[in-house]
């Protein structure tokens, strides 16, 4: 991640530019970031807080992000550090950052730099002057849209600076608005995913062998499967004492040998992750022919949620204008319990295509939407939500307890039965009832 | 939940509205018995405060005004039956009695459960001993603390966490009895005061500097939390939560900053196992993830009402469900009408609340703000960025601030005033930038958070570039806004340079108002107006509809700003506008609120569309079920007409919020506005002393004399025609700010000098003040000058107390027939002459017979919610019908002849007022009201003053005759109280007139003299019951002694009589009725 700023002009005011949708609405403003043209699909977050962790979340590869709440900036950026618990990504990942009010003036003890000039340094638009709650308006009565920037001060040397190369095609392909690109219509995973295997923690050098070093550390061996994982996940993981692989999206996930399996946040539209939704199906049926005993839980969130559906057989559909926000009402079926969850999705899992043997595990309160599923008598389950938060509440956390609670045991019985170096790990006499028991706590 | 749905619910009010326990409990009250309604439980009601929505007709089935303390809450409880009690709503005047009558076993002896928080996790959170130890149990930190019952103990603990401490008492209200001891004396001098009011104090780590947030959780029987709202003040650790600027959401925290503090609320109050609402407060370091829970209310609060209104979540009437066992994802949200309750609001605004003080009326008072709360309401002001926040919300305290800059504000030391604030800080902060002063000095000096301190710095930058492109204001001199109108013809016969069209916009997204932009350029309001209005730079309207545009919502809520360029909603035709009463303040509180609320319920019912303009987060009125729609917004003309202009009603009720609607009338009618009711030019006529001293003349009848003068010279020439004493007061007067009685010439020149300044634009009004006089209010409904309803009141105190303060009688039981008469014929040919169409108040004073005029308004008063209680008519439902033209019938004769009486005695805060001087005058100074109904006079009259807080215990009293004209009147008094068993203490003069008239009386000094045996002594150890200390004159230099006495008094809890009239009747009502016996009464029973 750059921190050094690119030499920007100075103006003695903000360079201005529109917003201009697909729909034919537009929306002027002035730039606060890198000031370039560019275009993506337009969606909402309603948090008050949480700006860095939403910028740098892969799930909102190739789209622009509007904040619903005013003012944003006020508490700066703070330094990078890949171990720092705000920063989800090594960069941001939207197209550009939509505001009403942008704040230069930030104050903050961790606040290191201004939200502009990360912006500008990252090269990602900002425009500020925005009514975002119109904005917002139009995109929940008509449905998230797609949108392109462009500059609109005629002063010279107003040229895109930072982004001239990188979204050179912009200024072209958005001739018209009916010709901007849909971002869903590419395989967004794959540009976020990792390209190689990684462990975590990192194998000494003279002990490359991952089985090996699987067996010397204790905790449970997880299988993080990345189609744009947070930060925050793995970190959530890591507390708990597990072993990290992670593996590309596309990764054969059968015959390797781990205690639980986890499926990432992503990107995009699950229907384009084909590769991964056969690698998962691959593996459900693999750890059903297992002992009941043996069996090593796989769960996922997010995109996780909607990829475990579709290898399970069930369909997934677009949302009309997707769940991005830290205040969403889920509720888990059958009982009282609700949770404050933070979500960012476009695309939902169709709960009545869910086959035999699958169940609606959480539902949204405001829509009835699914917002998670399990096998009821496998140890597969998945949330739609964000149990990490971050940015938002960690009340669904105790997802994370259950999981490992489930690939503890699987561990355990791996280590007494000395199984699970080639083949799946073999859990502890655990089997679905004891899963569902930890998945309620 | 698995107990059983109450039957019949008992829910506590928190009696009259004082510092610290104010109109957000009327708030809090109303929601929870709608709510209880709405399940279907029945609902006892006890509070005294006859000003409130919650105790009107309708809204209890069972309605007790009387105390609420535990003798007379265990006599209803007895009485009614109840098997459900809440306290959650009555503030802490209502958790206190619960906690009592748990201990006392009242509860368990009538099967009395409390619903909602249990009575043992309401106690970990006041017992701090206890709170400290459950919050260790889950690692949940609080300041280093120890609880202290001894000076010793204090001063020991002080040692062991190093100076500088903080001082706080267990079980109070608003902070009382607290405060920063910075080496030992100082801690003694803080230690003895609180724990003269409380057993145990507590002795914590001074965390000044600190950012101070709160968060308000919600939780129900089923372990599922919310946390609805949270906020940061904008003024540091050290300053009470009450005294702050507060902003909503948290303005300067991350992501891990908000979910870290958030997490650990909702870890604590599941662990207390609060059931409901509660609030907690953050100490956050600036410089660390380091944090301390300050405290935690386990019930409704201001705080919670002031999130409730930000963000439209309505947690009084959530909580109220969740106590019936209900759980959250069962509740509708209200204000979208398609998603659940169990939700987190997103707010797309920000939200600031600003204190409104009224120091300025105490003599003697410090205007320091501390960790004491002294404020008496607030407002709250919505917009699209900080600074159009803040700047409305300082136009909206009705100070006459024109917002942060371009006020009339001078400071003598900025430096002190940012250092050590007083009640006005936030200007002098404006002040200092505008001074050339930086943001990291006035940080220094202020500890505020850079990020305000940037706000504000630009807020005064555009300042600047309006004054640099417009013409420079020269004198820098700010006319107040009421004055401008005059000098507008002059400014605008040279045409000004027009500030540029971003700039404007520029401005008024940061919240300037065209009367700031016009001072700032030279230009006239009106010019401003137009020219922006050209430029299309108007504003837009927005809905509080709690989850940020995400899903439509139905709510009424809105507000208008700059900050957008499109509106949510469309204009309606055919509705009714009223515009409130705007911040909380000595002469203008709740009951105003009741008298909006009931008038938009009369409009609806008649089939308006109604629409409420209001700042004030503590009011019913801005509730989210009251009106068609709500505009949280400023109560000045200029947004007035923002909304007239938008919504086009058919017209505007200006006669319903007090004076602040009523002295906007003639300018809204200038500018075209139609205004309901009486005519803005009658009401000119009520309002302007000249007009209508000309047209008491013309009805023939009597007021004093008096006259408008512009110096010290006309003042002092017409008080020696008319003879001393003279009352002073300016005109437009709002209760008695700056009035005062001056008995000769030097005290009239002195005063003036002082009080000319409070509006320069007005001349002084001068009138002849008649001593010995009886004072008599006039509450009235009429149409077309034609009076419908009426109620005359008559104060137990002469003439010379403010009608805010006196004690009032309805109806008169020792006032002529002849007099009443006459005063029926004068208020009757009043309501003809000014064509009255609605409600309007006059007050007269009588002597031997003799009628004088003293005041009239064409509006409500203040005693009409109470004069609707004791008749049983709804005056303000009478007078909305006739206001807009609905049949309406007249209400013959109900007035004089009642089975019942009704006492409204006032509230006083002095406690809260350190310093001020306990006594009543021509100034209004209580800050509420109670008003109780009795078959007798004596019955109401002591359940109203034991609703404000007398006690009787010792029956030892401290007296002090007073000026020689009462010693003889006073001698009965004395009398009479020696029969009931009373002992005598008395300095040396009184002490020799009691000896000389055969009472026994023990001789103590004057508290100045330092020799014992001492007053102060006396008061201090508790060995004082009663202390009558009668005011001699009003010469300032002679009250030290009797002012100290007064103080201590207060300071120690004893009860103080100052008046003797009153004094006089309660005595007589003390020998006839047993104090400690009064009945209980349900309202329509009496």
């Amino acid at each position: 991640m750059p921190r050094t700023l690119p030499e920007v002009p100075v103006h003695s005011a903000p360079a201005r530019g529109i917003l201009e949708l697909e729909g034919g609405e537009s929306f002027p403003g002035t730039f606060f970031g890198g000031v370039h043209a560019c275009h993506g699909e337009v969606v909402f977050n309603t948090g008050m807080v949480g700006y860095v962790e939403s910028l740098t979340d892969p799930s909102y590869r190739g789209q622009i992000l509007t904040l619903t709440y005013p003012l944003i900036g006020n508490y700066g950026v703070a330094s990078f550090a890949p171990t720092s618990s705000c920063f989800q990504s090594d960069g941001i990942q939207v197209r550009a950052l939509i505001v009403s009010s942008y704040t230069e003036t930030h104050s903050h003890r961790d606040g290191e730099l201004s939200l502009g000039d990360w912006l500008r340094a990252e090269g990602i638009v900002g425009l500020a002057g925005v009514d975002t709650r119109e904005l917002t308006r139009l995109l929940r009565n008509r449905g998230t849209m797609l949108g392109r920037i462009r500059i609109t001060d005629a002063r010279p040397g107003l040229v895109d600076d930072a982004g001239v190369a990188r979204h050179a095609i912009t200024a072209a392909a958005c001739e018209h608005r009916s010709a901007i690109p849909d971002p869903n219509a590419t395989h967004l995973v794959a540009e976020v995913s990792t390209r190689d295997v990684r462990y975590d923690p990192h194998p000494a050098a003279e002990d490359e062998d991952p089985a090996r070093n699987t067996a010397c550390l204790p905790g449970p061996h997880i299988v993080v499967v990345d189609c744009g994982c947070k930060r925050s996940i793995l970190r959530e993981l890591r507390e708990r004492g597990c072993r990290l692989t992670i593996v590309p999206h596309d990764h054969d996930l059968c015959a390797i040998p781990c205690d639980g399996m986890l499926l990432s946040n992503g990107p995009g539209d699950p229907v384009l992750c084909e590769a991964t939704v056969r690698q998962v199906a691959a593996r459900l049926a693999e750890v059903e022919r297992l002992d009941v005993d043996d069996r090593p839980p796989l769960a996922g969130i997010c995109l996780g949620n909607q990829l475990l559906a579709r290898a399970a057989g069930a369909r997934t559909y677009k949302l009309p204008y997707g769940h991005r926000g830290q205040n969403q009402p889920v509720r888990r079926i059958g009982s009282q319990r609700c949770y404050i969850t933070s979500q960012n999705h476009g695309y939902a899992v169709d709960g009545d295509s869910l086959p035999e043997g699958w169940e609606v595990w959480y539902e949204n309160l405001n829509d009835g939407t699914v917002e998670g599923i399990r096998h009821s008598r496998l140890p597969f389950f998945a949330v739609q939500f964000h149990p990490e938060g971050a940015p938002g509440p960690l009340d669904a956390r105790d997802f994370f307890d259950a999981f490992l609670s489930a690939a503890r045991r699987a561990q355990q019985r791996r280590q007494s039965t000395g199984a699970g170096a080639a083949g799946a790990a073999a859990g502890s006499a655990a089997g679905s009832e004891a899963l569902r028991e930890a998945a309620r706590p | 939940m698995s107990d059983a749905m109450p039957r019949k619910v008992l829910l506590l009010g928190s009696g009259g509205l004082r510092i610290g326990q104010a109109g957000e409990f009327d708030y809090s009250g109303s929601q929870a018995l709608k709510a209880l309604r709405a399940e279907g439980v029945a609902t006892v009601l006890v509070n005294p405060n006859i000003a409130t929505v919650q105790t009107s007709a309708g809204m209890a089935d069972r309605l007790y005004l009387h105390p609420v303390d535990a003798e007379t809450v265990a006599r209803v409880i007895a009485a009614e039956g109840p098997d459900g009690l809440l306290l959650g709503f009555g503030g802490q005047t209502a958790l206190n009695v619960g906690m009592e009558l748990a201990d006392q076993g009242v509860l368990a002896r009538f099967g009395v459960r409390v619903l909602g928080t249990p009575i043992e996790a309401i106690k970990d959170t006041e017992d701090r001993q206890r709170f400290v130890a459950r919050l260790a149990e889950i690692d949940v930190a609080t300041a280093r603390s120890r609880a202290c019952a001894t000076l010793t103990e204090a001063a020991d603990a002080a040692d062991e966490i190093g100076y500088p401490v903080m001082l706080r008492s267990a079980y109070s209200l608003g902070g009382q009895g607290s405060g920063v001891a910075h080496d030992r004396p100082e801690l003694e001098r803080i230690a003895r005061r609180a724990l003269a009011q409380a057993p145990q104090i507590l002795i914590e780590e001074y965390l000044g500097g600190w950012k101070e947030v709160e968060y308000e959780v919600v939780r129900d029987a089923h372990d599922n939390c919310i946390a609805v709202c949270n906020m940061e003040n904008l003024d540091p650790m050290g300053i009470h939560t009450g005294e702050s600027i507060v902003v909503a959401p948290s303005q300067t925290l991350s992501n891990a900053d908000y979910h870290m503090l958030r997490e650990v609320a909702l870890r604590t109050i599941r662990h207390l196992g609060i059931v409901g609402e509660c609030n907690i407060q953050y100490a956050l370091d600036p410089h660390s993830a380091e944090y301390r829970v300050i405290e935690v209310n386990a019930r409704l609060s201001r705080s919670s009402a002031l999130a409730s209104k930000a963000t439209g979540y309505p947690l009084a009437a959530v909580a109220a469900h969740l106590a019936l066992g209900r759980s959250l994802a069962s509740l509708p949200n209200a204000v979208t009408g398609c998603t659940v309750a169990f939700f987190e609001p997103a707010l797309d605004y920000v939200v600031v609340k600003v204190p409104r003080w009224d120091l300025e009326r105490f003599r003697g008072i410090s205007t320091r703000i501390g960790s004491e709360m002294m404020s008496v309401g607030e407002v709250m002001a919505i917009g699209r960025s900080f600074e159009e926040a803040l700047q409305k919300a300082l136009r909206m305290i009705s100070t006459g601030m024109h917002g942060l800059v371009l006020n009339r504000l001078h400071f003598d030391d900025l430096r002190t005033e940012l250092a050590e604030p007083t009640h006005r800080r936030v200007f002098a902060v404006g002040e200092a930038f505008a001074q050339g002063m930086t943001v990291d000095a006035v940080h220094e000096l202020t500890r505020i958070d850079r990020w305000f301190l940037h706000r504000m710095a630009e807020i005064v930058e555009t300042m600047r570039a309006l004054t640099a492109g417009g013409r420079p204001t020269g004198s820098g001199t700010v006319q107040p806004e009421s004055a401008s109108r005059g000098s507008h013809s002059e400014r605008s016969a040279a045409p000004a340079p027009v500030p540029d069209a971003a700039l404007l916009r520029r401005a008024k997204e940061l919240g300037f108002s065209d009367f700031q932009i016009g001072k700032a350029t030279g230009i006239a309001m009106e010019r401003i107006r137009e020219i922006r209005q050209a430029a299309g730079i108007v504003p837009v309207i927005k809905q509080i509809d709690t989850l940020a545009a995400e899903y439509p919502a139905v709510t009424n809520y809105l507000y208008m700003t700059y900050g957008g360029s499109a509106s949510d909603v469309e204009a309606r035709a055919g509705a009714v506008m009223v515009l409130g009463g705007g911040p909380y303040r000595i002469g203008s509180s709740v009951e105003f609120d009741w008298c909006c609320v009931h008038a938009v319920e009369a409009a609806r019912r008649a089939g308006y569309l109604t629409v409420m303009v209001n700042c004030n987060p503590e009011t019913v009125s801005t509730d989210y079920d009251i009106c068609d729609r709500l505009y949280f917004d400023e109560l000045t003309l200029e947004r007035a007409l923002d909304i007239y202009e938008f919504e086009n009603p058919e017209g505007v009720i200006v006669s319903m919020g007090g004076q602040v609607p009523n002295t906007l009338a003639p300018r809204l009618d200038r500018c075209g506005a139609r205004i309901l009711g009486t005519s803005a030019h009658n009401i000119d006529r009520a309002e302007d002393r000249n007009k209508f001293s000309s047209l008491l003349d013309e009805l023939e009848i009597d007021q004093p004399a008096w006259c408008e003068a512009r110096s010290i010279e006309e003042a002092r020439t017409f008080a020696a025609q008319a003879g001393y004493p003279v009352m002073i007061r300016p005109s437009y007067v709002l209760s008695g700010a700056a009035m005062a009685v001056v008995y000769d010439a030097a005290s009239l020149g002195a005063y003036l000098t002082r009080a000319t300044d409070v509006n320069p634009a007005t001349p002084v009004v001068v009138s002849k003040f008649i001593e010995n006089a009886k004072e008599i209010e006039f509450d009235g409904v009429a149409r077309e000058g034609e009076i419908l309803l009426y109620a005359i009141g008559e104060h137990v105190e002469n003439a010379g107390v403010h009608s805010g303060d006196a004690t009032v009688v309805i109806p008169p039981q020792r006032m002529y027939v002849e007099t009443a008469r006459r005063v029926k014929q004068a208020a009757r040919r009043i309501a003809g002459a000014l064509e009255i169409t609605g409600p309007f108040n006059i007050q007269f004073i009588a002597q031997e017979n003799r009628l004088k005029v003293i005041e009239c308004n064409l509006r409500a008063s203040r005693t009409f919610p109470f004069a609707s209680k004791v008749l049983k008519h709804d005056f303000i439902e009478l007078a909305t019908r006739a206001i807009l033209g609905e049949p309406t019938e007249r209400i013959e004769g109900t007035s004089l002849d009642l089975d019942r009486v009704g006492v409204k005695a006032a509230q006083f805060s002095f406690a809260r007022l350190k310093g001020a001087d306990p006594t009543m005058g021509v100034a209004m100074a209580s800050t509420g009201e109670v008003g109780c109904l009795g078959l007798e006079m004596e019955e109401a009259l002591l359940s109203a003053l034991r609703a404000v807080g007398l006690r009787l215990g010792e029956k030892t009293a401290l007296v002090s005759t007073g000026p020689p004209a009462t010693k003889a009147a006073f001698l009965p008094v004395v009398l009479k109280l020696q029969r009931m068993g009373y002992r005598f203490f008395a300095t040396s003069g009184t002490a020799r007139f009691l000896r000389s008239n055969g009472i026994a009386a023990e001789t103590l000094r004057w508290p100045l003299e330092g020799k014992t045996p001492n007053c102060t002594d006396y008061i201090r150890d508790g060995r004082i019951g009663l202390v009558i200390n009668i005011p001699k004159s009003n010469e300032e230099e002679e009250l030290s002694n009797d002012y100290l006495i007064r103080r201590l008094a207060i300071d120690h809890h004893v009860p103080l009589l100052t008046n003797l009239r009153l004094t006089e009747r309660l005595v007589e009502a003390l020998e006839n009725t047993d104090f400690d016996d009064l009945p209980v009464r349900e309202w329509s029973e009496v």
